[in-house]
């Protein structure tokens, strides 16, 4: 029984730690240019796919890694100077169709270029699994947990501590106020955009060798992405981390003690409930503004 | 003074009236009858993202409801197709209420997120429910009898679908004319403004938006028999994406636009038939484009460059 349900504890914070990646994404974007970033996934897929092509291109993998990382957040900065600027003073609405639009095109270009097929990389450190209390463990979870966590202590530290991160904290509180304090929301607006994808690129390095890659993954990553993101409120970073590991944890027990067909569906059965309970996320403010 | 609709009602009936001159087979046919609807499809969407504002990213989810109702319904359990489509529309109008009546409490783009779930979770159901839709590999379905007549060949269904188009139009134009129609549009404006002068927006916001899934349900029970073959990627995710950006390349609040944003995305997959793959790349390269070049959209575009603003 403690096994199972270990086991289904493990797959799940292993996943939910990629979803906590791609929500920290979503939050970084929307707290610096209130758009709702419906092309987050695509990172996570380039990530994987640019990985397994410099792989099989020869490069050391984590040379690879890095190029995959990089090249990620040069197309989130393409993004912003090509598809978000351009369209200066539109309403949420069209900016959700933009970033919709942009998710399409990263995703066909990848399947043009690199092919529809399914792919993988070797584990960092092997793949002879842990035993932990009668359940198994890939010691490439360890990695996407560890590595999540470095991720997230930096990432706090660099909000906490240093000028940059202060700016975007600047300008997510109050956009006017900081560019009259001095500070280029410009630049802001393309850090933040390449922060969050370079954020879904190193998540989806990390899972693939688990859960493997394809031009295609990027969608319900994304998707799942942004119900972690919405369930620790919208805007709030430590949220989207706590939500990301919830949906993580809930889908791999209802793929576990349900079903695992319906897997999928779980998340957006979970914002479903959110929305009609909780609107403001977990962590949000108790208060609903009605219309 | 706003201009009378009839002159356009009257060229677009001409011009449908015509068009069989100039297609020379069954292929064309099919194209067009695809085109007409999603065009009836998009004009209902339009009601909700053009007139109310409020966008909806699981459509095909409704749409897919409708298809497999009549499917599944006429195949298992031997319904009459006009009960059958009745019988989804009621289904996923119930649904969208369901959805509709807490969300529209809240301000923003709310129901975006709660559609955007909503349509997941149907296309999962279909997907995995084998024993009923056929999971992946999808189902047959039956042609349509009507009254003793049977609806079947592209030409008979282009005759239909024409007719349904121009009546599809003319009852949009009316119920955006109509009292109800001026608050939906009103509240687009401004919600404050709107309900100052006592438009309950909430109620309005659920009308249109059960108005727009049972519509997009009837629409999907009428592609199932057209097509007589379904796979659950009518209820997509992709679908959902494709009715959006008809919407919104053709116009927002444009039923004309509608229609031309329909014709156009519906014949570009064909158009582009020789180039695969580039497909998604041409879908998203295009909603960028006009978001950013044209956001009310072409035909509104269009109409105001040529000094037509109603």
């Amino acid at each position: 029984m403690l096994s199972e349900f270990l086991q289904f504890l493990f797959s799940g914070v292993t996943v939910g730690a990629t979803y906590a990646l791609a929500a920290l994404g979503f939050t970084l974007i929307y707290n610096a240019s209130h758009v709702i970033n419906f092309a987050q996934g695509e990172f996570i897929m380039l990530g994987g796919m640019l990985t397994v092509a410099g792989v099989s291109a020869g490069l050391p993998l984590p040379v690879a890694i890095a190029l995959a990382i990089a090249a990620a957040a040069v197309v989130g900065m393409l993004v912003v100077r090509f598809a978000i600027q351009p369209a200066k003073g539109a309403d949420v609405v069209s900016l959700i169709i933009i970033t919709i639009g942009v998710s399409l095109v990263v995703r066909g270009l990848t399947q043009i270029s690199l092919g529809k097929g399914t792919h993988s990389f070797p584990a960092f450190s092997g793949s002879e699994p842990l035993h932990v209390l009668g359940a198994t463990l890939l010691p490439q979870s360890l990695w996407v947990l560890g590595v999540t966590a470095a991720v997230v202590a930096l990432l706090g530290w660099f909000f906490s501590r240093t000028l940059t991160g202060k700016a975007i904290l600047a300008t997510a509180y109050n956009r006017l106020a900081a560019q009259l304090v001095g500070i280029s929301t410009n630049k802001v607006l393309f850090l933040s955009f390449a922060l969050s994808a370079a954020l879904g690129a190193l998540g989806g390095v990390l899972v693939t060798p688990i859960t493997m890659t394809s031009a295609d993954v990027g969608i319900m990553l994304g998707l799942k992405g942004f119900v972690a993101a919405v369930l620790g409120g919208l805007g709030n970073g430590l949220g989207a981390v706590v939500g990301g590991l919830l949906v993580g944890v809930a889908e791999a027990m209802a793929a576990g003690y349900i079903s695992s067909a319906y897997k999928d569906a779980v998340p957006f059965v979970m914002i479903l409930f959110l929305l009609f309970f909780l609107p403001r996320g977990l962590f949000g403010a108790r208060v609903t503004e009605r219309v | 003074m706003r201009r009378s609709r009839y002159p356009g009602l009257l060229a677009l009936s001409l011009f449908l009236a015509l068009l069989p001159l100039a297609l020379p087979n069954a292929y064309t046919y099919d194209v067009v009858v695809r085109i007409l609807i999603n065009a009836i499809l998009v004009m209902g969407l339009n009601l909700l993202v053009g007139f109310a504002g409020q966008i909806s990213l699981g459509h095909a989810g409704f749409v897919g409801m409708g298809a497999y109702s009549t499917a599944v319904l006429t195949t298992h359990a031997n319904w009459h197709p006009l009960p059958a489509m009745a019988a989804g529309a009621a289904l996923a109008g119930f649904l969208a209420l369901m959805v509709a009546r807490p969300i529209f409490r809240l301000k923003g783009q709310y129901l975006t997120m709660a559609t955007l779930g909503l349509g997941i979770i149907i296309a999962i159901v279909i997907g995995n429910e084998s024993a009923w839709t056929g999971g992946p590999d999808g189902m047959p379905v039956s042609s349509l009898s009507l009254v003793g007549f049977e609806l079947s060949g592209e030409k008979r269904w282009y005759g239909f679908m024409a007719v349904l188009l121009v009546f599809s139009l003319w009852s949009c134009q009316n119920l955006m004319d109509s009292p109800f129609g001026r608050a939906v549009r009103a509240l687009h404006g401004s919600e404050v403004a709107s309900q100052v002068v006592g438009v309950n927006v909430g109620r309005y916001k659920v009308a249109v938006f059960v108005l727009t899934a049972m519509l997009a349900s009837v629409m999907g029970s009428l592609t199932a028999h057209y097509v007589g073959f379904l796979t659950p990627g009518v209820a997509g995710f992709f679908h959902s994406i494709e009715l959006v950006t008809m919407v919104v390349v053709g116009g927002m609040a444009s039923l004309y636009g509608s229609i031309v944003g329909a014709a156009l995305l519906t014949m570009l997959p064909q158009l582009l038939a020789t180039l695969e793959g580039w497909e998604t790349v041409a879908f998203g390269a295009i909603l960028v484009f006009t978001m950013i070049f044209m956001p009310r959209g072409l035909v509104p575009t269009l109409a105001a460059r040529f000094g037509r603003t109603r």
